[in-house]
């Protein structure tokens, strides 16, 4: 014990004067991620291996992924802000609802309907998968986390992180382990041609949708009475409650809310990627919340602009930065550099980019 | 079916079992240690995976004794755990948990997508060394160091943390070197497990360093308990064991790991040992 207190005083000079070892540290972390970007860039550039068009597919894909990656991550930071809990399970959130767009847009694939009518068709795949993974969030949010409401610490993040492998272990039981192709209809294969650049419908559907729904969330949070009631409850819960405010059903919805754009997100990616399995969650999942804390966790512009932000350094990121300095074939690397940002936001700006708020309150 | 079957025979057949049991004691106190000062680390499999890489590189490359190759596997992981937990340490526990992930996954990506790793097919003939004994030897090592640094101060110092951080501090407990040497333990402990079953199962892979296994481990700890350093050994042979026996339910197994740590947080937040070490009068 005593040589515990006398180190005490000794470490809070350090942080006054002293250049620590973490200083060291986050220092050599700090050049060498320069040294990678700057150079790699550099060599890029000089190398001249990439034409316009093939950095416009990088940037417009990246938009589109960072599109999906907003949607998510608005879930990670609504529930953050009413209740701060990191819902670990919210990426299996967007798995359960890109699986119930999978049954409807499956039947409408058969039937020539999702052909036929895609307006229609969507509305319907849409309105399922938000189904599905609100009713998912919610009963969650009901039944595990609810206990926790007053629980500071590492206990409902474990049990969060407990649900999300319920979730993905329950789905494989279900629906098998197995990768499932989602339908390919002709209207989202074709491209406009926009100056000499090919664009793909299904990338301008989904930034366009994606933007339209956020715009739509952002109205409800703004200038609803509930969405005003859950900014009361993001200031501060106890005083809302005290003002009258049903903290509960603020809390339900919004995981209604979180859920429903989860369930779009997920609708998104699988017609992106064309498949669905168990564990799609995940990576977009952690990524997402990645983006989320990268604009500042609890903030709602935030976490879109983390999206899309995380969306096109990841897709530009691995022709820029990891070409230049002779790694071959970097496109398999979208997730490496994605999860390195995430670990160097966490280190050196965990507030995130518009995230005053939480290092005010609660750094 | 008819054949009968010898004693050799049956610890041939059940020697991967047993080698499993002691494996995974060794990865429920590496997530023993993080959870004991009230952080969390999803590392405990990345951690793992950099020992067995280590390892088999070593082995595999160098003709290294397994003497050194052994020591070599734990420091590395210490390293990896140095570099991500001074800085996110000075954080809440939440930034720790989501880094470690981020750790896993990149070097996921890396074992992947570069040819010394083996890409996707792992690497494979690796030597068998080490064994049943050593395992069961270093299990019971480690289990032993830390019962003797829970009996003592640091122990109890370990204790006031995980109650609450802020209090310790306040008492003098400096909570940030624990919590680092905390990490450090978890490192070289995953990554003596890692090494110890890269060598009895002569090949590996990239996908057994996952986020699945990070969550198996942290099943282990909660559903033995963290009370005490014997809790998480005997959830991990628990959960180890209990597939055994349950083989018609295969794909229940995995939905279990999920509902335990669900259960256990719930309403079991001592696990199955809720009993604390005895301890010396303060």
């Amino acid at each position: 014990m005593s040589g515990a207190s006398e180190a005490a005083p000794a470490d809070r000079l350090a942080g006054l004067s002293r250049f620590t070892l973490v200083d060291a540290v986050l220092w050599g972390l700090r050049i060498l991620v320069l040294a990678v970007v700057v150079g790699g860039t550099i060599g890029t550039l000089i190398k001249g291996r990439y034409a316009a068009a093939q950095w416009f597919d990088f940037v417009l894909f990246g938009l589109t992924i960072g599109s999906i990656y907003a949607q998510i991550a608005l879930g990670y930071t609504m529930v953050y802000g009413v209740l701060r809990l990191i819902n670990f399970a919210h990426g299996d959130i967007v798995m359960t609802g890109a699986f119930g767009g999978y049954f409807v847009a499956g039947a409408l694939d058969r039937s020539g309907w999702l052909e036929t009518h895609p307006v229609l068709a969507m509305i319907a795949i849409l309105a399922v998968a938000m189904a599905t993974s609100t009713a998912i969030a919610v009963l969650t949010e009901r039944i595990a986390y609810r206990p926790f409401r007053r629980v500071v610490g590492l206990a409902p993040l474990i049990c969060a992180i407990g649900v999300s492998f319920f979730l993905e272990q329950t789905f494989r039981g279900a629906f098998g382990s197995s990768v499932r192709s989602y339908p390919d209809p002709l209207w989202q294969r074709a491209t406009f041609d926009i100056a000499g650049f090919h664009v793909p419908r299904i990338d301008v559907i989904v930034i366009g949708l994606a933007l339209f729904f956020m715009a739509v969330l952002y109205v409800i949070v703004q200038r609803t009475k509930m969405g005003t009631a859950m900014r009361a409850v993001a200031e501060d819960g106890e005083a809302a409650a005290l003002m009258g405010i049903d903290v509960n059903r603020v809390v339900v919805f919004t995981f209604t809310l979180g859920g429903a754009m989860a369930g779009i997100a997920g609708v998104f990616y699988a017609f992106l990627f064309k498949q669905v399995y168990f564990f799609m969650g995940f990576t977009p999942g952690i990524k997402a919340f990645g983006a989320a804390v990268l604009g500042g966790i609890g903030s709602i512009p935030g976490a879109m602009l983390g999206g899309f932000f995380l969306g096109l350094v990841e897709s530009v990121g691995p022709a820029l930065f990891l070409d230049g300095i002779g790694i071959p074939a970097p496109y398999q690397l979208r997730d490496l550099i994605a999860f390195t940002l995430l670990i160097m936001v966490l280190i050196f700006r965990p507030q995130g980019l518009l995230g005053e708020r939480l290092a005010r309150t609660r750094a | 079916m008819s054949l009968p079957v010898g004693l050799d025979d049956l610890l041939w057949t059940y020697q991967g079992l047993i080698q499993g049991v002691g494996l995974n004691g060794l990865l429920a106190l590496s997530m023993y240690v993080v959870l004991a000062v009230g952080q969390l680390s999803l590392g405990q499999a990345a951690f793992m995976g950099l020992g067995a890489y280590t390892g088999a590189l070593l082995s595999l490359r160098t003709g290294l004794p397994f003497a050194l190759v052994l020591p070599a596997s734990a420091l590395v992981p210490a390293g990896f755990a140095l570099a991500i937990g001074l800085p996110t340490l000075r954080l809440s526990g939440v930034y720790l948990a989501m880094a470690t992930i981020g750790l896993g996954e990149v070097l996921r990506a890396v074992y992947l997508n570069a040819d010394l790793f083996g890409g996707a097919l792992g690497l494979s003939g690796i030597p068998e060394r080490g064994g049943t004994a050593l395992i069961y030897a270093l299990l019971g090592l480690a289990l032993l160091v830390l019962f003797l640094v829970g009996r003592s101060h640091v122990g109890r110092a370990m204790e006031a943390m995980r109650q609450d951080g802020t209090a310790a501090a306040v008492m003098g407990v400096d909570v940030r070197r624990y919590q680092l040497g905390a990490l450090l333990a978890a490192a070289v402990l995953a990554g003596l497990a890692g090494a110890l079953g890269a060598h009895v199962a002569s090949f590996i892979g990239p996908g057994e360093y996952g986020f699945e296994p990070a969550v198996r481990i942290l099943s282990f700890a909660l559903l033995g308990g963290i009370g005490s350093p014997a809790g998480p050994v005997l959830g991990a042979a628990i959960l180890t064991l209990l597939p055994e026996f349950l083989r018609g339910f295969a794909d229940l197994r995995l939905v279990l790991n999920g509902l335990i740590i669900v259960v256990a947080v719930l309403f079991l937040p001592r696990g199955l040992l809720p009993w604390r070490m005895a301890r010396r009068a303060a």
